[in-house]
């Protein structure tokens, strides 16, 4: 089961054919190529062949916690080229439930998504939903938002309502604590989450068609992530989560445990930074050697009006949009930016719904749009001067460089022009 | 414009097309027909990719004051009418005074004024200000300013019912005037309104009075659905259709329900053959504002299917009058949970194209947004199929049968589908 170790040298593979990269994942429903990497920093240009389709990496991945992106078909998704998003196993498994997604042929018959899926085990909303939530050795106790029932949810728990959701990269279910939290309870947390891995590896009924992935955790304690790292690196999973992160925790902090798992996570197998999303966080992460991200960030701002552009954000229901005839980005070319103003998003934010729908569109297309260039810098070699460029468009000076970002570059070194 | 009838039909049904539409002269509307419902230039919940799977569409969009008027100086900034603002392209733009879906408030009209509610509030008008506004939107046709007021109630005096016609024509007069001095509407056609209220004097007088002025065609105003008992609406609209020139158009606004719309081709039919042209509101049939009720059309043409009014108490807290219609399914019910099967069978929308009840359930369990989308394009889809029918049904002298299909409240087997 384990994901055939490919070099480069391998490059041969770029002759392999669909059809041949197939059969292989008939043996396994996972495979990594590695397509570039950048001799400077960490980062890595892959080819992950999945079940439904082939996801050209580093990846971001939208999130449709509820079997739907908010307000966006399936036919706009696959027009925005994206290739993988996710479904969230706790919500999906409260409403409808996993055995009418079964009949309806899994979540991808559900919700008529014809490319691949990834389903969070339901540990995130552990920490999210802490009120309602008591963590034992057997699992997690909900108390269920929707009627008041308690819901168990253990390793095979969450395994078996992933394999009904039939998604093509599942997640363990682990012991979850916020980033904030000291002492034994992160310890207990991440050894926990090694004995849960175990158990949800046993309980996966679809080896073949459904991969694992671990989840390393840790906080951010140097010795505890090590550790975890060695314990979770001695199982065959497919790919591994950078997870326990993304919380609230100081930036300083948080890329330096990025690179830690990086630097023991193997070559060959995908490394998915969980809760990532801010496009400095992307290319930051990407630099460190991360390959897919998720994130509600870039559509649930949306929601709200934010624009994303390569210089920051657009509030476009401020008053100063009222009368500005471009698009959100003049260079973008999403089916918004395409036919609509700035001017005419901000006046139809007062009137209807469908306004939220065209800044998600182009969130999600700016987000897949920024991956592609970062995956084309790696291949071309010139991964380090986008990740300069990058930086200068989005801040207005070298001096508003975020500290953090200036250090985890430089550690793989990337030196950013400053004054 | 110009009104070709294309067959008149024994018991004096007429049905046509409604030619050179527009400033270009270059859009054709089969009558009787309905216009495509919009706030601010949006059909609610969709932008051009998901509504474009609707095809074909209503060749005239409809557009309300009250969604624009507030954004008249950006109008005027920007030079170049809404069309071009909201993009829409291929398409004639007539412009209605008020919501049709909306009720709104009474009591704000005067003799100069009348008012139209935008996000911030209420926009007092003067024939000036309309004018004005009209001249920034640059619509193919428009409405004259008008005093509708009188549906409001039971209690209308005669007076008032006097006063709102004399009011309308006098703003149609003025209307007039300075559209014929304003190059940008040089093109555009002006509907004038006929008023009148509940009384049969008053409606005749209206419609004399209007016919005698140089319109491009006549807009019934105050016959929405729920103002007035349906005999009563149904003798007045023949009265008034008979003091109608026949080569002229006849808008009706606010008539949602598909047998009111057969009812009211009839009053016009019974009469006089007249062709009828239906502004459409989807809304409050499907989705009324606060409450969104979880309802979709469903008046398949191959498979009537006309289902038993259901009323669910907990959809219509607002408005107690308007009860579930018997074309509409209320997809929260709890027994779609696990259908597989599609809205409609044999519709050929997206929604039932690519998805299945049981997935709309959930999405409207669970409050997401792309419900809102599905239905709406399905719901767009039937609509259209529906006139598309009817104007059959009128053009192979099928009407009493289209009738006995549409308002029978049994529901038909499928066998009896084609005949």
């Amino acid at each position: 089961m384990a994901a055939p170790v490919r070099r480069e040298t391998d490059a041969v593979a770029a002759d392999i054919s669909m059809p041949s990269l197939k059969s292989l994942s008939a043996v396994s429903p996972l495979t990594l190529r590695l397509v570039a990497e950048c001799p400077v920093s960490k980062a890595r240009a892959c080819d992950l062949a999945l079940p439904h389709c082939a996801v050209p990496t580093p990846v971001f991945m939208p999130v449709g916690t509820q079997g739907t992106l908010k307000g966006i078909t399936s036919d706009q998704l696959e027009d925005l080229g994206c290739n993988i998003c996710l479904g969230n196993t706790y919500h999906l498994g409260m409403r409808p439930g996993p055995a009418l997604i079964e009949k309806a042929s899994g979540l991808h018959g559900f919700m008529n998504w014809r490319r691949n899926l990834l389903t969070d085990s339901g540990g995130f909303q552990m920490v999210s939903l802490v009120e309602l939530s008591e963590v034992t050795e057997e699992g997690v106790k909900f108390k269920s938002p929707y009627g008041g029932d308690e819901i168990l949810l253990t390793p095979e728990k969450s395994i078996e309502i992933q394999n009904s959701l039939g998604s093509d990269i599942m997640m363990q279910l682990d012991d979850v604590v916020s980033s904030t939290v000291t002492g034994p309870r992160v310890e207990e947390a991440m050894r926990r989450s090694v004995r849960w891995l175990d158990r949800c590896m046993a309980a996966n009924q679809n080896p073949e068609k459904q991969n694992l992935f671990a989840i390393i955790q840790g906080g951010l304690s140097l010795e505890l992530r090590k550790a975890c790292l060695d314990e979770m690196t001695k199982r065959d999973v497919p790919g591994f989560a950078i997870g326990g992160l993304s919380g609230g925790e100081e930036k300083d902090d948080f890329w330096k445990m990025v690179s830690l798992s990086t630097d023991h996570l193997p070559r060959h197998k995908p490394r998915y930074l969980m809760g990532v999303g801010y496009a400095v966080d992307l290319v930051v992460c990407v630099a460190l050697g991360c390959d897919m991200f998720d994130c509600v960030f870039p559509t649930r701002t949306a929601r709200f009006g934010s624009a994303l552009v390569p210089w920051g954000s657009l509030q476009v229901k401020h008053k100063q949009f009222a009368k500005d005839f471009k698009p959100i980005d003049p260079d973008c070319t999403c089916p918004t930016c395409k036919r609509h103003s700035r001017a005419y998003l901000h006046a139809l934010f007062k009137n209807d719904t469908a306004a939220m729908h065209h800044v998600t569109i182009h969130n999600i297309s700016y987000q897949l749009t920024l991956m592609r260039s970062v995956r084309q810098s790696i291949i071309d070699g010139r991964f380090p001067d986008f990740v300069k460029t990058f930086m200068k468009k989005m801040f207005p000076s070298s001096d508003k460089y975020p500290g953090w970002a200036v250090d985890a570059l430089r550690s793989v070194n990337i030196t950013l022009d400053q004054h | 414009m110009k009104l070709e009838l294309t067959r008149v039909v024994q018991g004096g049904y007429r049905v046509g097309v409604l030619r050179e539409v527009g400033r270009a002269a270059h859009t054709s509307m089969e009558v009787p027909g309905c216009l495509l419902y919009t706030r601010c230039g949006a059909v609610p919940h969709l932008t051009h990719d998901t509504l474009r799977t609707v095809s074909p569409l209503p060749p005239v969009t409809q557009l309300t004051l009250s969604t624009v008027a507030e954004h008249r100086e950006v109008l005027e900034e920007y030079k170049d009418g809404f069309k071009k603002f909201a993009g829409l392209h291929d398409t004639a733009l007539y412009c209605s005074l008020h919501d049709p879906v909306t009720p709104y408030p009474a009591g704000h009209i005067t003799n100069k004024t009348v008012s139209v509610w935008g996000s911030g509030g209420r926009i007092e008008l003067t024939v000036a200000r309309f004018m004005a506004l009209q001249k920034a939107l640059r619509p193919d046709l428009y409405q004259s300013m008008a005093d509708g007021e009188t549906w409001q109630g039971d209690a209308t005096s005669r007076k008032r019912i006097r006063k709102s016609v004399d009011r309308t024509l006098a703003h149609l007069d003025e209307c007039l005037l300075i559209h014929h001095q304003t190059p940008e509407l040089q093109g555009a056609e002006v509907l004038g309104v006929v008023e009148g209220g509940d009384s049969l004097e008053e409606r005749v007088r209206s419609a004399k009075e209007t016919a005698k002025r140089p319109v491009g065609g006549f807009c019934l105003d105050g016959f929405q659905t729920g103002c007035m008992e349906r005999s009563l609406r149904t003798r007045l609209i023949a009265a008034v259709a008979r003091e109608l020139p026949e080569d002229k158009p006849r808008l009706l606004q606010g008539v949602g329900r598909p047998d009111e719309v057969v009812a009211c081709v009839e009053a016009g039919v019974t009469e006089r053959g007249c062709a009828l042209t239906f502004d459409l509101d989807l809304s409050p049939d499907t989705e009324r504002a606060g409450s969104a009720p979880p309802a979709v059309l469903e008046l398949g043409e191959e498979k009537e299917e006309t289902w038993e009014s259901e009323q669910s108490g907990d959809v219509l807290l607002e408005d107690q009058a308007q009860t579930m219609t018997p074309f509409e399914m209320d997809l929260k019910d709890t027994k779609y949970r696990d259908d597989l099967t599609p809205l409609v069978d044999g519709c050929g929308c997206y929604c039932c194209t690519n998805h299945q009840r049981a997935y709309l359930h959930h999405l409207l369990v669970t409050n997401e947004l792309l419900a809102g989308v599905l239905l709406m394009i399905h719901n767009t889809a039937q609509y259209n199929s529906f006139f598309r029918a009817l104007r059959e049904a009128l053009a192979n002298d099928k009407l009493e049968f289209f009738k006995k299909r549409v308002l029978s409240r049994k529901r038909v087997g499928h066998k009896e589908a084609k005949e």
